[in-house]
């Protein structure tokens, strides 16, 4: 069987026989839920509660701040205790609503009702899911509504599914696929609606042929829902790298992926996608993997999305050891944590803790021109010569070397033999120059 | 939280492989063409030779940054890399001090002073060698070794007499310690095609378009002994997959790889068939890095998904 791919990549230790067999598990957190205002790119929602306010589970407490942003609902109910600055993963003080949670989960009556997508506008569909605040869950967090509002619904051809799941230790969309295949079914049949010629693409690595044996199985009658199979390398779920994989379409950093008529959406959106379509619920749970050398019992939790990390951590046992390293996300693309007092959000996909860190104590050398790099860059761009104009702060050359091609995803730092952080070099010097671009 | 953790910008995990392990592995895969020419020439004459040339390039490399006061570096195995493809491109005759004074260019000047690991401009061990050649160019080509007659296989094919091919592919003939088994020499660069280290593109490249050039103006035409002669003779294997693969003095990208090849191919071609000497690798490939530079401007490649306009 042809499996699909594209040029570049690594192959890192890929961990998740961790909590690959783990079946999701409920949970319920008893501490303070903290909802940042902003877990999405675009304008931060504005809080429609305050102070001292009781909320219920369900009940939506920040509205969007505009086209480009989206609302957020408590997961809990209890009283609202203070808005305030909170950190987040990223490291960031974001202004969030803090909740004093009762442990009760009371939710806010509403009749349970499934919609027949079929006999719902278009118009319909776009808002409920505006309203029930879905974004891209995979780690950008871009509002899934804007995407689906491309100018021309028409020219989109393919609808695809990021099952791809290429970050090392994650398994949160795999126990997701096994245990609840329909609900991904259900969010490509809302999008397939919406883009009247587009054919449905589920894209799962092969290290994943369950969920591969699964969908084929379930979508056999289904002609405009294709699977296919993608060679398990990193990152093959990288939104260029899939749309290239799926459709052999490029797109460069000034385009999306609309440009080349392709519609993609994590694999954990498409469930939310569905909720909020079909049974008009908003997003407030996600699945978070709590995994790495350090905890006692990884696991794969359905968490209330504001749950604290801590208490996530707890639940999964605890540490072995204490960890030298916490990962908000996966190793290639997380973001490491100086404390565990972090909320988890609409994007947090996984809580990785290692015993050792094993980047920090790394000298790097001289480059030695060996070319590494260069090869795993999925952008096809030379990361050791820009790494080396980027510490220079040569912003022209930088920009011509096509710099801004870069996806930031890690794979030239990963290789390299001298252990230089190019990625991290690379990344500054692009954060520079698109800010200076915006003014 | 008692402790704070650590934080590092992503990727949090790293591959295994590093700058030394790379060295050891280019080590371990000469260490079939070193045997070879160990069994060749005697352990009496080459293993001094080896021992000198090494130890002088990993010296002069320590006691350089020592007195620099810059971070101590011979533990990448880099100049254990340059003393040991030095001593295998002298010939068996060498006599010890010119080891020392080969050594001793090469990490000083071809290296240390451009700027260490990663700066040189050419390979070292070719820079020494070369400036040797052209020192002490008798001692340098010297190759009468009890048993043998003086003149290389090439020299031989040069002056238009008839060499012995299987001899040559096996290593049973005169040359440098380590040019002369084709078969040691491949046996290694398998190990270091096999564990990623190296590529096909510049050895491919090198070797066929030389195997074209000499079979186009050598002037017997793509006469296959002939032709096995030119490939097994001398440094070609030597130089195609274990010098002109040096990361440091080749291009970096992809299609100036492939260029680089060529211009190799051609520029020994030239030497071989058409220059005074019967070999011609050495300047070649020396020729082919001071180049490098202009190579990589011209093959700068094409970023995933450049030219591609906004449909809407």
């Amino acid at each position: 069987m042809a499996k699909f791919t594209f040029v570049g990549g690594v192959h890192p230790h890929d961990g998740k026989e961790l909590s690959k067999n783990k079946p999701i598990k409920e949970f319920w957190p008893t501490g303070e839920m903290v909802y940042p205002l902003s877990q999405h790119i675009g304008a931060p929602a504005k809080a429609i509660v305050a102070k001292g306010d009781q909320v219920l589970r369900g009940q939506k407490i920040a509205e969007a701040g505009g086209f480009v942003s989206a609302p957020i609902y408590a997961s809990a109910s209890g009283t609202v205790k203070a808005i305030e600055p909170r950190r987040v993963a990223t490291g960031d003080m974001v202004m969030s609503i803090v909740l004093d949670n009762d442990g009760k989960f009371e939710a806010v009556e509403t009749e349970e009702v499934t919609r027949n997508v079929d006999e719902l506008t278009r118009e319909e569909i776009i808002d409920a899911i505006k309203e029930a605040g879905v974004v891209g869950m995979g780690g950008a967090g871009f509002p899934t509504h804007v995407k689906l509002s491309p100018k021309d619904p028409n020219k989109i051809d393919y609808v695809i599914a990021n099952c791809a799941e290429c970050e090392p230790y994650l398994t949160s969309d795999y126990r997701r696929m096994l245990e609840a295949p329909e609900e991904l079914i259900g969010g490509l049949k809302v999008q397939l609606k919406l883009f009247p010629n587009a054919t449905a693409i589920i894209g799962i690595e092969d290290n994943k042929m369950d969920c591969v044996e699964l969908m084929k199985k379930l979508t056999a009658n289904e002609p405009r829902i294709l699977v296919k199979t993608l060679r398990t390398k990193y990152p093959q779920g990288g939104e260029r790298q899939l749309i290239y994989a799926t459709t052999k379409r490029r797109l460069n950093s000034k385009m999306l992926p609309a440009d080349v008529g392709c519609v993609v959406n994590n694999m954990d959106s498409m469930t939310a996608i569905y909720q909020a379509v079909v049974h008009n619920k908003p997003l407030i749970e996600r699945i978070v993997t709590v995994t790495g050398d350090a905890i006692k019992e990884p696991q794969n939790f359905r968490v209330p999305i504001g749950t604290n990390y801590e208490e996530l951590i707890d639940a999964a046992g605890g540490f072995t050891t204490d960890p030298e390293k916490v990962i908000s996300g996966g190793p290639m693309m997380g973001f490491s944590l100086f404390e565990l007092k972090i909320p988890t959000t609409k994007t947090s996909s996984s809580i990785l803790c290692f015993e050792k860190d094993e980047v920090s104590k790394l000298e790097p050398s001289a480059c030695i021109n060996c070319g590494r790099c260069s090869e795993a860059c999925p952008s096809r761009i030379m990361p050791g010569i820009l790494a080396d104009l980027a510490d220079h702060h040569r912003e022209e050359e930088f920009v011509k070397r096509d710099g801004l091609e870069c996806i930031e995803c890690g794979c030239c730092s990963y290789v390299c033999p001298a252990k230089k952080p190019l990625t991290q070099s690379i990344k500054s010097m692009r954060k520079i120059m698109l800010a200076k671009r915006k003014k | 939280m008692s402790a704070l953790k650590k934080v590092s910008s992503n990727p949090h995990v790293r591959s295994k492989v590093t700058t030394t392990s790379i060295m050891l592995a280019v080590i371990i895969s000469l260490l079939p063409a070193t045997g070879f020419g160990i069994y060749n020439f005697g352990w009496q004459r080459t293993v001094p030779i080896l021992i000198v040339t090494i130890g002088s390039c990993v010296l002069t490399e320590y006691i350089y940054e020592k007195a620099l006061k810059k971070r101590v570096t011979v533990g990448d195995l880099s100049a254990v890399v340059t003393g040991l493809l030095l001593a295998l491109n002298l010939p068996p005759t060498a006599p010890l001090w010119m080891c020392v004074i080969g050594g001793v260019f090469a990490i000083l000047v071809v290296k240390m002073l451009f700027g260490g690991i990663g700066q040189n401009f050419m390979n070292p061990a070719l820079g020494a060698r070369c400036f040797l050649l052209i020192s002490f160019t008798s001692l340098m080509t010297n190759f009468e070794v009890d048993g043998f007659t003086g003149a290389t296989p090439l020299a031989a094919l040069k002056a238009g007499e008839t060499v012995n091919v299987y001899n040559m592919v096996i290593g049973k003939c005169a040359g440098t310690i380590g040019e002369t088994s084709m078969v040691a020499i491949v046996i290694g660069a398998c190990f270091l095609i096999l564990t990623g280290i190296i590529d096909l593109r510049i050895p491919g490249t090198y070797i066929a378009s030389f195997v074209i050039f000499v079979g186009l103006f050598g002037g017997k035409g793509f006469d296959a002994s002939f032709l096995s002669a030119h490939l097994a003779g001398g440094g070609l294997m030597l130089g195609a997959f274990f010098m002109a693969t040096d990361y440091v003095t080749r291009p970096i990208t992809r299609n100036g790889q492939y260029v680089f090849g060529i211009l190799l191919g051609i520029l020994t071609g030239i030497f071989r068939i058409f220059g005074a000497s019967a070999e011609g690798v050495s300047y070649a490939i020396i020729i082919g890095n001071l180049l490098v530079p202009l190579i990589e401007k011209i093959t700068y490649p094409k970023s995933f998904g450049k030219g591609m306009e906004k449909s809407a």
